[in-house]
């Protein structure tokens, strides 16, 4: 399936891969932020689907919202890439699944934000870095992000280094601070494959999705409580006049 | 009671003399306006500046040991007022404009452990002092934004429980594994250098003050309130990236 050629999804034995396309800084402007959420509702809706895997082409995983775009259109417009990303984040977790993200080259804000939204967290080792760019960038963090963080990244020191001192982390200091699970050797295709086959152990786990989703929402409550009010959920409940 | 220089970029906030550093009224006023001069000579280069960072450090064997419960006594009321006394102190740090550095020069009890905690980051001798929440052994419960400032600044469960459940007295280098110290220095003179020498370094990146205390209050937001700091609306924060693009 390629949904408008910003991502594909594919299928490896039970687990559903989507790979952000192209060469490019993946920025989550809204059109990504749309193909994303398209993808991970028909991941969402595919019968026997185990598990879920978010990985890039390239250098990048994602650098964060889309600056450019932002520029040029009209300012009461910035809130719907907001309000897009937080829609995302309310469907990864709120997906009846697990979920692992492949960090396959640079994470940086939203980017980073995005990786941490999921379950599980496979980095490749030898390149590529997690950075929290907002400081360095002089914008502010609006509150649902920050929450996100907080409950992410609860040690306050690794914390404060990733949003205070715009810190980039690397796959190794990443696992030893607890940001990430794992790290991966090789190309970007063989952190793929790692984080697939992660994938794999934890649907061969044979979970109950709908329970695997409940108990993450009631892990990180905060969270889920500032962004589920934009996520398909919400939307399909919502009475329609 | 305390002196501000300005080193390069660096305010040096130093608490004088070789006493205790206990916080009454007097030290704490004197902080107080320190801090106020610092921010009000940010808030005038209004990010236009070379960067800024503070540097809080102590003469003697103290850094401090806390509130000035000899003036206090036996007075309730007296305590009751160095605790709301000292409440303001932890929100002008808390909400100054630029990083900032504890140079744990020596002991640092209760309040004073307190104030440490405010900083961004800790810099402590390794050779003497220790680093000790001293209430429950002395008998008194610790105000709420005091517990408060610990959840936020103390993350690791065991490392908490150890602080203030069991009032353990923590030097340097094990205070620095449970992730409340940031580096350690062999004694006093070279924790003072370090503590300049980090403060230099992050005023050097050149953050845009009012950027950086916004992402650290979002960082703790409930402790920030329960010093009386009120954070920025969503709105506010979405009109500065708007400003920025």
């Amino acid at each position: 399936m390629d949904t408008g050629s910003m991502c594909t999804v594919e299928r490896r034995g039970c687990v559903h891969l989507i790979t952000i396309t192209g060469a490019g800084e993946h920025r989550l402007g809204l059109p990504l932020i749309s193909a994303l959420r398209s993808a991970v509702a028909a991941v969402r809706a595919s019968p026997g689907a185990g598990a879920i895997v978010l990985a890039a082409e390239g250098k990048y995983f994602s650098n964060g919202f889309d600056q450019a775009w932002a520029r040029a259109v009209p300012r009461h417009l910035h809130a719907s890439m907001s309000e897009g990303f937080r829609g995302l984040l309310a469907d990864l977790l709120a997906l009846p699944m697990p979920t692992v993200a492949a960090v396959t080259g640079h994470a940086a804000a939203a980017g980073c934000a995005l990786a941490l939204a999921h379950d599980t967290i496979v980095m490749r080792a030898s390149r590529g870095f997690l950075y929290m760019s907002e400081v360095d960038a002089g914008i502010k963090i609006v509150d649902y992000f920050a929450e996100l963080l907080r409950q992410k990244v609860p040690d306050a020191a690794t914390r404060r280094d990733m949003l205070l001192a715009g810190s980039k982390m690397t796959a190794g200091e990443a696992v030893r601070r607890g940001v990430v699970d794992a790290t991966a050797d090789g190309s970007v295709e063989d952190v793929v494959a790692t984080a697939v086959a992660a994938a794999e152990g934890l649907a061969a786990r044979g979970w109950d999705g709908e329970v695997v989703a409940e108990v993450r929402k009631a892990m990180w409550p905060a969270v889920w409580g500032k962004v589920k009010d934009y996520g398909a959920e919400a939307a399909a409940a919502r009475p329609r006049l | 009671m305390c002196t501000l220089e300005q080193r390069g970029r660096v305010f040096v906030l130093t608490l004088t003399g070789d006493g205790e550093h206990r916080l009454g009224h007097p030290l704490i006023a004197s902080i107080r306006s320190a801090l106020a001069s610092v921010a009000a000579t940010a808030a005038q280069a209004n990010g236009a500046g070379p960067g800024a960072a503070l540097v809080t450090v102590a003469e003697g064997r103290f850094f401090s040991n806390g509130l000035d419960i000899g003036w206090a006594g036996t007075s309730r009321a007296r305590l009751g007022e160095l605790v709301a006394a000292l409440r303001p102190v932890a929100a002008d740090l808390l909400a100054l404009p630029m990083p900032t550095v504890a140079a744990v020069t020596g002991h640092a009890s209760a309040g004073g452990f307190l104030l440490a905690l405010c900083h961004d980051y800790r810099v402590m001798r390794a050779d003497r002092g220790v680093l000790y929440m001293s209430e429950v052994d002395i008998g008194l419960p610790l105000p709420p934004y005091f517990m408060a400032l610990l959840r936020a600044k103390i993350t690791a469960a065991h490392a908490l429980r150890d602080v203030v459940l069991r009032g353990r007295k923590l030097r340097a280098p094990e205070a620095k594994e449970m992730g409340i110290v940031d580096v350690v220095c062999p004694g006093a003179p070279e924790t003072a250098a370090e503590a300049l020498r980090l403060a230099e370094e992050l005023a050097a990146r050149k953050w845009d003050g009012a950027v950086y205390a916004s992402i650290r209050i979002s960082m703790f937001p409930d402790a920030c309130r329960s010093v009386g700091i009120v954070e920025e609306s969503d709105e506010e924060k979405a009109r500065n990236f708007a400003s920025k693009l």
